[in-house]
């Protein structure tokens, strides 16, 4: 009744190939053992062998898919004594990484945010250095100045922005634009006492003490970051766990869960800009 | 979290068949989360990790058998004293395999 699992692995690639949100719920307890369904936004794809089931799943399905967690679920099945389980994996989009500044620093960021699973946008008025040639992995390169480049983007709370233009005429007109948006994280390059000058400014352009406090500046975690490589491993750190609600640091120094979102753990206190 | 292993493609587009192991539970602590995966295929090849190296031989074995067989497994593993004795990791935790085919036996 349900159709081979390679038939499902090749569907699959072509919906994530789409970019399209979509879960897999695969019985895992019950039967027909590894029978599976395909949850779309829309609709869904093949069948557990109930349709009840079907329906029920595809529900949970789509909470899993909102909260962007994959996890196995019982579900009772009327006139049976135990319940199913089900495994349902879910693919959110990728989060997105919107770089601002093509430069040094902008090259090793983009590749390591490539292989951590981002989508990564590159902005920079400058044609010499917004270029495929400096950034070949990412998923677009935007020559624009960056609030022009802001409004090009479809900003979500998952998403990252990361400015590293280190010049006020550039990169104020980032934050401004960058904060007006729901972005989960923004960050700004430079240095202690550029950074305070730039409060000052962004206070006198009257941004509010909230929405300064979204502003990571200086990005990145103290991990004592030379090279172009290692601010980029800072600024990605800091990024992944402000999106798991953790400020960073040595596990050693905290309790709780490892993994994943933020619990009540001394020492994991959430950021400002958790999810 | 959900994982991808660029070798299933490489592997397919080579004739073998595929078997596919994920974590689909976790109880306590274990040393990967759900949505792991570890592929194998027909001709003997591993890429990925759903226990970091703590039950891989086992469920290597387990999706050679699924492959044979063409019909899935669920796998429970308590990782624990004997094996955490092998390894040297002492997670506590279960973990839940669940070992499908990407293909049809032939």
């Amino acid at each position: 009744m349900s159709a081979p699992a390679a038939t499902f692995y090749d569907r699959l690639q072509e919906v994530l190939g789409q970019g399209l949100p979509v879960a897999v719920a695969t019985l895992v307890r019950g039967n027909p053992l590894g029978a599976k369904l395909l949850v779309l936004a829309d609709g869904v794809e093949g069948g557990l062998g109930e349709p009840e089931l079907d329906a029920a799943v595809a529900v949970a399905a789509r909470d899993l898919l909102a909260a962007g967690r994959s996890a196995t679920r019982a579900f009772p099945i009327p006139g049976q004594d135990e319940a199913v389980e089900v495994y349902v994996e879910t693919y959110p989009p990728p989060p997105l990484l919107l770089i601002v500044g093509a430069v040094h620093v902008a090259q090793p960021l983009c590749r390591f945010a490539k292989a951590l699973g981002f989508a990564v946008v590159v902005a920079d008025a400058r044609a010499a250095l917004a270029t495929t040639e400096r950034f070949p992995e990412a998923d677009r390169i935007i020559q624009e100045w960056p609030d022009v480049a802001l409004g090009q983007v479809a900003v979500a709370p998952s998403t990252s922005v990361a400015i590293l233009t280190h010049d006020p005429k550039f990169d104020e007109p980032a934050l401004l634009g960058a904060l007006a948006t729901p972005a989960g994280y923004i960050g700004a390059v430079g240095s202690r006492s550029t950074n305070q000058d730039r409060r000052r400014r962004l206070e006198d352009a009257g941004v509010s003490p909230t929405d300064l406090a979204r502003v990571h500046g200086p990005i990145g975690l103290d991990i004592g970051a030379e090279t172009p490589e290692e601010m980029a491993i800072s600024i990605l750190a800091e990024i992944v766990a402000a999106r798991h609600g953790r400020r960073g640091g040595p596990l050693t120094a905290a309790s709780g869960t490892i993994r994943g979102d933020v619990d009540d753990a001394v020492g994991n206190q959430p950021t400002s800009s958790g999810e | 979290m959900n994982e991808t292993l660029p070798e299933i493609a490489l592997w397919r587009g080579r004739g073998e068949r595929v078997a596919l192991a994920t974590v689909v539970k976790v109880e306590g602590s274990a040393p990967r989360p759900v949505g792991a995966k570890m592929a194998v295929s027909s001709g003997g090849e591993l890429a990925g990790s759903v226990s970091g190296g703590c039950v891989e031989s086992a469920v290597f074995e387990e999706a050679q058998d699924v492959l044979a067989s063409g019909t899935p497994k669920l796998l429970r593993y308590g990782i624990t004293d004997e094996m955490a004795w092998d390894v040297g990791l002492a997670c506590g935790g279960t973990i839940e395999v669940f070992v499908e085919p990407l293909d049809a036996p032939r």
